[in-house]
């Protein structure tokens, strides 16, 4: 391994004195930062819609992917969960370390992860989560490794995945969301917008070939 | 073109290539479809956009911007990585990129690795590689395995197995994991791929990935996928592997915003593809405990000191070029002898050979600039593909065709020889008109270069009287 | 038709080539001098009018880079000066002179075809279009693939004959499928291009300049 090192130091500052001789020298903080403030964007970075209808568009687009989806005041998303899970025959469901509580019917099995491996993962008939921020343009939901939305593999491994998600949380826009995402940066991310598809075959846009087939959502809260 | 490797320094030359693709009427019914499919869904969600154009041109600014900041970004890049846990390496070029991730998997005490889609790992033939070196390489991505089962080559940068219809799948699939009633309905074609992969993503303990982006301010990557299998990789397994060129990197977090909406809708013609990973580094008790970040040059330097070429590489492998392109939906991408096929391939592809090889992609067009209207970050494709061929002229010098070019430039430079040009030109036509049951000339044969103009088209007689003839005359008459 | 609409037409005899051929070929050392030419054949000009859309797309888009690659000082003020007074036939006629109805009579089925200079580099939208739709007498159809390259891209249609051809083969389909007596286009290279396979293949139809539509007059052929 220290052989390796040492021939890729030198292999770094190749590629490095490459880059500077390509360009006509090395570039200074200060400029770099100013450049990049220079870029004209020009795009949308705010919301044009009103709240109602971005939270509708969001149900749209949801939809759209064929997901299933309620929204329900801030006291009923037990109920709806208990509702979406019955529909869909779904029993034993692992939940992140840090979910609400209140949000937990009775009548199913739910167990928190903690620790659990993809092969026990692989065992339980869907998950549950909430959601950092959700995309009402792009019908994307994004959780974060965070209390209450758990390790990636949690969401990846089982068939089904239920996603709380909060009116609060929903932006019209993929810059707002990049906005609110912005202060924790640095977590392991995932974006999710609709069920795993591929249109590998003859263009043909088939779902679930890895990760959940089915997503479904329960929105909750007043505007 | 099945089963051999698509390798740039012993691909035929483009007309010869073409001319094998387009004898496949399979094929090119396939390409047909797929391009089709792919520019209607581009076409409705780009039109949604208001603000499409200005998406486009900051897209076109952050990757200019990078460019010409690429050493800064890659040391933030770097030190960020670092910080957060993963390794980074560098690359000079591909033979070294191959050497180090050998023998970062032998590191990991695993003789198998997980895949997931990499065009840069197709450039640098890493299979092959991690094949000699005693490592079982699996393809995960549903195209990528009818690619690797088939024993084929990729044919489109987003679409790789965009060639082969369900049926040509039913039977790869059938053969290779022993299916015998497998049915062809797309849904059971990728049933019998989640079942034969699931088994792997849950017990391979290897992962290698490209990247879509490296995120400088962060240390971050992010991948953007559809079908799950590169959540599977960049999360299972215990030590991932991710190689990419020192062109994917991005400067700020916020940059995100930019283009993951371009990217996504040029690509697959979807307002946001089903999921995109963004990880920075290594974290307890998620996903890989192991994290090996490969930058590699490849030749990517050469492109960035050439001022003209450099657009090139803002590139973000969207392939809407290759579904915009007259060209390519005749021949399908394998006619381009590299990973790199359609427009973008025709730039990226002789540039990356530093213009030893593939001399005749930057002549595979027509240059209708359908390609330049579709790039979302505005690379004037066109524009470079003429830079690239005054390159290849250069390179060539004397030849049949430079002599015919140098004398028709010298008779463009003077009335007198343009006019007996003119004159010459009646004269050496003669015996090739022959007239038409309408009693005009035209010419139904060419020799040498020029036949190809006459193989499908007949050529129209120069008139009686040219224009410039007919407009003197008119001027000594006053008509 | 310009001098119909009572502009005077003037045809400098020394006039040669815009360069396209070799620029677009790679033999850009062929094509500098021709710039200067140009400049000298067309100076004090008020318009330039040009009908082909692909070489207005050389002047505009190449000749500015190309004088300041030589770098004569003069040369690139000429450019700068003339270039703007240098119009396609059809954008002449809609953007400099504001024109739709220009007195056409052409009483054929036609069908338009969008060069692709004209179409993507000089952003001739649908002119070419209003200036078909308001000629007495024609049945204008459109065209299935109207923006799809017909396949002739200069020297292309020769170093990749085969690609053209099957290009070639899309576009002649198209036109036959409109059921059109002739198709028109701003640029007489696909005309070319297309005429060559129509009349290879005995279909009857044929091509004809934008131009020769609306120069068409009642009374006359």
């Amino acid at each position: 391994m220290a052989t390796e090192m040492v021939t890729n130091s030198a292999a770094r500052a190749e590629v490095l004195r490459r880059i500077r001789a390509a360009k006509g020298g090395a570039s200074d903080e200060v400029g770099v930062r100013a450049a990049w403030a220079g870029v004209e964007r020009g795009y949308r970075r705010a919301a044009s819609l009103e709240r109602r209808a971005v939270i509708e568009l969001l149900e749209d687009r949801l939809r759209d992917y064929d997901a299933h989806v309620v929204w329900v005041g801030r006291g009923d998303v037990a109920v709806a969960v208990g509702e979406m899970l019955a529909k869909r025959g779904k029993r034993r469901i692992v939940v992140p370390v840090g979910i609400a509580a209140e949000w937990l019917p009775a009548g199913f099995e739910f167990v928190m992860d903690v620790g659990l491996s993809a092969g026990e993962l692989d065992g339980f008939d869907g998950v549950m989560t909430g959601s950092t921020v959700a995309i009402a343009e792009t019908g994307t939901v994004v959780l974060q490794n965070v209390a209450g939305q758990g390790k990636r593999a949690a969401t990846l491994v089982p068939d089904y995945h239920l996603c709380v998600v909060r009116v609060e949380d929903v932006v019209e826009t993929v810059p707002e969301a990049m906005d609110r995402l912005a202060s924790t940066a640095e977590l392991p991310t995932t974006f999710f917008s609709g069920p795993s598809a591929t249109a590998d075959i003859e263009m043909t846009r088939i779902k679930g070939v890895h990760g959940p087939r089915f997503l479904d959502v329960v929105l909750t809260g007043e505007l | 073109m099945s089963g051999a490797v698509l390798d740039p320094t012993t691909s035929p030359a483009f007309p010869m290539a073409a001319k094998a693709a387009m004898g496949d009427t399979q094929l090119r019914k396939n390409v047909r479809h797929a391009t089709e499919v792919i520019q209607a869904k581009r076409a409705r969600v780009v039109g949604e956009m208001p603000d499409w154009q200005q998406l486009r041109e900051a897209g076109k600014q952050i990757r200019q911007h990078t460019m010409e900041n690429l050493d800064f970004y890659l040391e933030e890049f770097e030190q960020n990585c670092t910080r957060a846990g993963g390794v980074v390496h560098w690359a000079r070029d591909a033979a070294e990129a191959r050497q180090i991730v050998a023998e970062l998997v032998k590191a990991s005490g695993s003789d198998e690795v997980i895949k997931i889609k990499s065009m840069t790992t197709e450039e640098i033939h890493l299979n092959d590689a991690l094949e000699a070196a005693g490592i079982r390489a699996y393809e995960t991505d549903l195209a990528e395995l009818i690619i690797q089962l088939g024993q084929d080559q990729p044919s489109h940068i987003v679409v790789p197995a965009l060639h082969k219809n369900r049926q040509q799948i039913r039977e790869i699939f059938q053969r290779e994991m022993n299916l015998p009633e497998l049915g062809e309905k797309p849904e059971d074609l990728a049933d019998a791929a989640r079942q034969f992969l699931r088994e792997k993503f849950l017990r391979v303990k290897t992962g290698v990935s490209g990247a879509n982006f490296l995120i400088a301010e962060t240390g971050g990557v992010c991948i953007v996928e559809s079908e799950g299998n590169g959540r599977m990789c960049l999360t299972l397994p215990e030590t991932l592997i991710t190689i990419a060129g020192i062109d994917k990197v991005l400067p700020r977090y916020q940059d995100l915003e930019v283009v993951l909406q371009l990217l996504p809708r040029s690509a697959t013609g979807e307002r946001m593809n089903p999921y995109n990973s963004i990880w920075t580094g290594v974290r307890e008790g998620d996903g890989p405990q192991v994290f090996h970040v490969v930058l590699m040059d490849n030749a990517r330097t050469e492109i960035l000191a050439d001022e003209e070429g450099r657009q090139t590489l803002n590139c973000i492998r969207c392939g809407a070029c290759q579904n915009a392109c007259p060209v390519y939906r005749q021949t399908g991408g394998h006619a381009y002898g590299s990973v790199y096929a359609g427009p973008i391939g025709a730039i990226l592809t002789p540039q990356l050979q530093e213009m030893h090889h593939a001399q005749s992609l930057p002549y595979a067009s027509s240059l209708c600039g359908a390609c330049y209207e579709v790039c979302p970050v505005k690379i004037n494709i066109p524009e470079v593909l003429i830079h690239l061929r005054n390159k290849v002229v250069k390179q060539n010098g004397l030849n049949t065709e430079s002599l015919a070019m140098k004398t028709m430039g010298m008779i463009f430079r003077s009335e007198a020889r343009f006019r007996a040009a003119q004159r010459l030109g009646r004269m050496a036509e003669a015996p090739l008109v022959r007239k038409d049951g309408q009693g005009e000339g035209w010419i139904g044969w060419l020799p040498g270069m020029l036949g190809g103009w006459t193989q499908v088209r007949d050529l129209q007689a120069m008139p009686k009287e040219t224009f410039r003839e007919w407009w003197e005359s008119r001027g000594k008459n006053g008509n | 038709m310009l001098e119909r609409l009572g502009h005077t037409v003037e045809f400098p005899a020394g006039q040669t080539c815009c360069g396209q051929m070799h620029w677009n070929t790679g033999y850009q050392a062929e094509a500098l001098p021709l710039v200067a030419r140009f400049v000298e054949q067309f100076k004090g000009a008020e318009a330039v009018v040009v009908p082909s859309s692909s070489c207005v797309a050389m002047i505009r888009d190449h000749y500015p880079k190309m004088a300041a690659e030589i770098g004569d000082a003069r040369l690139i003020a000429a450019v700068e000066a003339l270039v703007p007074r240098v119009f396609e036939f059809s954008e002449f006629l809609t953007k400099r002179l504001g024109l739709e109805d220009v007195g056409a009579y052409y009483p054929h089925r036609v069908t338009y075809h969008a060069s692709c200079h004209g179409l993507r580099n000089l952003g001739l939208g649908d002119g070419p279009q209003r200036l078909l739709k308001a000629v007495r007498g024609i049945d204008l159809v459109e065209i299935e693939g109207l923006e799809q390259c017909c396949g002739f891209g200069g020297t292309f249609a020769v170093k990749n004959a085969e690609v053209s051809s099957a290009m070639l083969a899309e576009k002649t389909t198209a036109v036959l499928n409109t059921g059109a007596e002739a198709c028109t286009a701003c640029d007489n290279s696909c005309l070319m291009h297309i005429q060559g396979a129509l009349h290879r293949q005995r279909t009857g139809v044929k091509t004809v300049h934008l131009a020769e539509i609306l120069a068409g007059e009642e009374g006359a052929r």
